[in-house]
């Protein structure tokens, strides 16, 4: 199985990756070869299997949520202290809105 | 204390030495951290040190001891804290060129339990970038070498923790586990690793990859002191939501050495090819086991070849949206082409990720773009299920499950970096585990004929690492790791 070109770039798109057309020459063959792997899923009758989002055990009942008081939270300087851009307590980004 | 002294000690060792006054915390933090950079040229297995913050915590101890105060069960010793693990104020990289310049402003729980029990942090230990591989081979700061064959890698991803421990740099260290991360490094390095139950560590400052399947856990060069390293930082931890509220056992209460009429499961899918010399390995750890007095039964985990297919669409998927983060806003770095906002995004990710984590997030975007979801991420979702179901099941008529970790010992640098999907098969002994969330862990079990180790994995119910180190103790006092 082979990926299209045009798939490769139109998922990459999806997950606002840039490949150089070396890399999505390479993601054909290899996404190709994976994919082709995981359709051995299909063997599987699942129609009345639930699926699993989260790993499940047995235990007691637990009062998971806690009171709603606020806690200690970072703060502006620290938050932004790995902003690559930052300026007046946020993060800078390129212009978003024309004129 | 010389290195050799250090590569030797035990975490009681340590206890004893500051009780008796034999030597400082100070000076033994001193003297581990100049033997870990002497020795690091050689592994690559640090990314960066952390001398300040060592040497602080190691005074804290001393002056505990000195007001005679209890200064915690892991009172000056070293300790080795994989690169995707929050240090508030020492850089974590996750080993990515992403994140190279990255100083986080808090610190994981784990690490906050480890500290205030007396532990001393060396240094941040080398991956495979953002936890994805099997190698260490993936890292963007250079791969680290096997310190018991250095032509070797020493497994993936937490590779670094695993050589620092085996090189005897650090006695203990964090790693963290999605598919096999802990384990089969402790297994390529001769060493013991523990992948707990499924929220039993809280993942609270672990940089998230695929989180229905990260985990938190210890390396040690014996079952006890990883044992130790647990018990201290297991337990309910308000800021993970998906940590268990289940107390935690004592640990070191079940290295009792007793497992007579223990019933310990083979499952027959994963012996049915296995004619290597590791099989050789697992045959003769299996013999001792049965000395012991164990009771071998043969079982049956129908769903296993379906697992790394099942594994690989449900982690590359978690691992898009986890990784989304990383747009070039908040992460330190961005693109210097960011004249869009678009822009900004693509390029600051396409200059950041290496080749493993791009090819991840194309996967995991694939299988979860519209007209492939149920395909394959629903698909997966519910294989997992019947996976899971194998082992509820296989626990009905066993205490534990063993088998290998990997079907190979550790192998040579290059060697199979050319081939993602040789890669990701490769895990196929130690991903089921993770995917039913249940507790696993590597113990050494005898070496091929080249002297490379070999690792024996032992599963058991989820909660039961009791009944996980009980046999993993009684297997290493018996000489499982000379067999």
């Amino acid at each position: 199985m082979k990926i299209s070109e045009e798939q490769v770039r139109y998922v990459a798109d999806l997950a606002n990756l840039e490949l150089t057309d070396q890399e999505v020459a390479r993601m054909c063959l290899e996404l190709g070869a994976i994919l082709q792997y995981m359709d051995k899923l299909n063997e599987l009758d699942t129609r009345h299997v639930e699926p699993m989002a989260q790993v499940l055990y047995e235990a007691e009942e637990t009062a998971t949520l806690r009171e709603d008081v606020e806690g200690p939270t970072l703060g502006p300087e620290a938050a932004l202290a790995n902003a690559p851009l930052a300026g007046a307590g946020y993060f800078k980004v390129p212009k978003v809105i024309e004129r | 204390m010389t290195p050799s002294e250090i590569r030797e000690l035990t975490i009681e060792q340590v206890t004893q030495g500051l009780n008796a006054r034999r030597f400082s915390a100070a000076e033994l933090a001193q003297a581990a951290l100049e033997f870990a950079q002497a020795e690091n040229p050689a592994t690559n297995a640090y990314l960066h040190f952390c001398p300040e913050r060592a040497l602080e915590a190691a005074r804290r101890v001393d002056a505990k001891i000195a007001a005679g105060q209890n200064p915690g069960p892991l009172a000056g010793v070293p300790v080795a804290v994989k690169d995707v693990i929050l240090t508030k104020g020492v850089r974590t990289t996750c080993a990515s060129r992403l994140l190279e310049r990255y100083v986080p402003p808090y610190d994981a729980t784990a690490v906050i339990r480890l500290e205030q029990a007396g532990g001393v942090i060396l240094g941040k230990t080398n991956c495979d970038e953002f936890a994805m591989g099997s190698s260490n081979e993936n890292s963007a700061f250079g791969p680290v070498r096997n310190p018991l064959a250095p032509d070797r890698v020493p497994g993936g991803s937490s590779g670094g923790s695993a050589a620092a421990v085996a090189q005897g740099t650090a006695l203990v260290a964090l790693g963290s586990d999605t598919g096999g991360s802990i384990r089969q490094p402790a297994s390529f390095c001769g060493i013991v690793g523990i992948t707990p139950t499924y929220g039993r560590v809280s993942r609270y400052g672990l940089v998230a990859f695929a989180s229905s399947l990260d985990h938190i856990g210890p390396f040690a060069r014996n079952v006890r002191d990883a044992a130790l390293l647990l018990q201290v930082i297991a337990g309910r931890d308000p800021m993970d939501s998906t940590s268990a509220f289940a107390p935690v056992p004592d640990y070191l209460a079940a290295l009792d050495g007793n497992v007579r009429g223990v019933k310990v499961g083979l499952p027959r899918e994963y012996f049915k090819d296995l004619t290597s010399q590791t099989g050789d390995c697992i045959a003769r750890g299996v013999d001792l086991l049965r000395k012991l007095g164990c009771e071998i039964r043969d079982i049956s985990l129908p769903h296993t070849e379906y697992a790394i297919a099942c594994y690989y669409i449900i982690c590359t998927a978690e691992a898009s949206s986890n990784l989304a983060r990383y747009d070039g806003v908040r992460y330190t770095r961005r693109s210097a082409h960011s004249e869009t906002l678009g822009d900004m995004y693509r390029h600051s990710r396409g200059e950041g990720f290496g080749a493993e984590c791009k090819r991840r997030i194309m996967l995991g975007t694939y299988v979860l773009s519209a007209g492939y979801y149920e395909a394959y991420y629903l698909k997966a979702q519910k294989v997992r299920t019947l996976i899971a179901r194998d082992f509820t099941e296989a626990f009905r008529q066993v205490d534990a499950i063993v088998t290998p970790v990997s079907p190979f010992p550790a192998f040579r640098l290059g060697e199979k970096i050319a081939d993602p999907l040789a890669m990701y098969l490769s895990d196929i002994y130690t991903i089921t585990g993770s995917l039913a969330g249940i507790p696993c862990m590597s113990v050494p079990c005898g070496k091929t004929r080249d002297g490379l180790p070999v690792g024996m994995q032992i599963l058991t119910r989820h909660f039961d690492e009791v009944g996980m180190l009980r046999l993993a103790y009684a297997f290493e006092q018996a000489g499982g790791a000379q067999l």
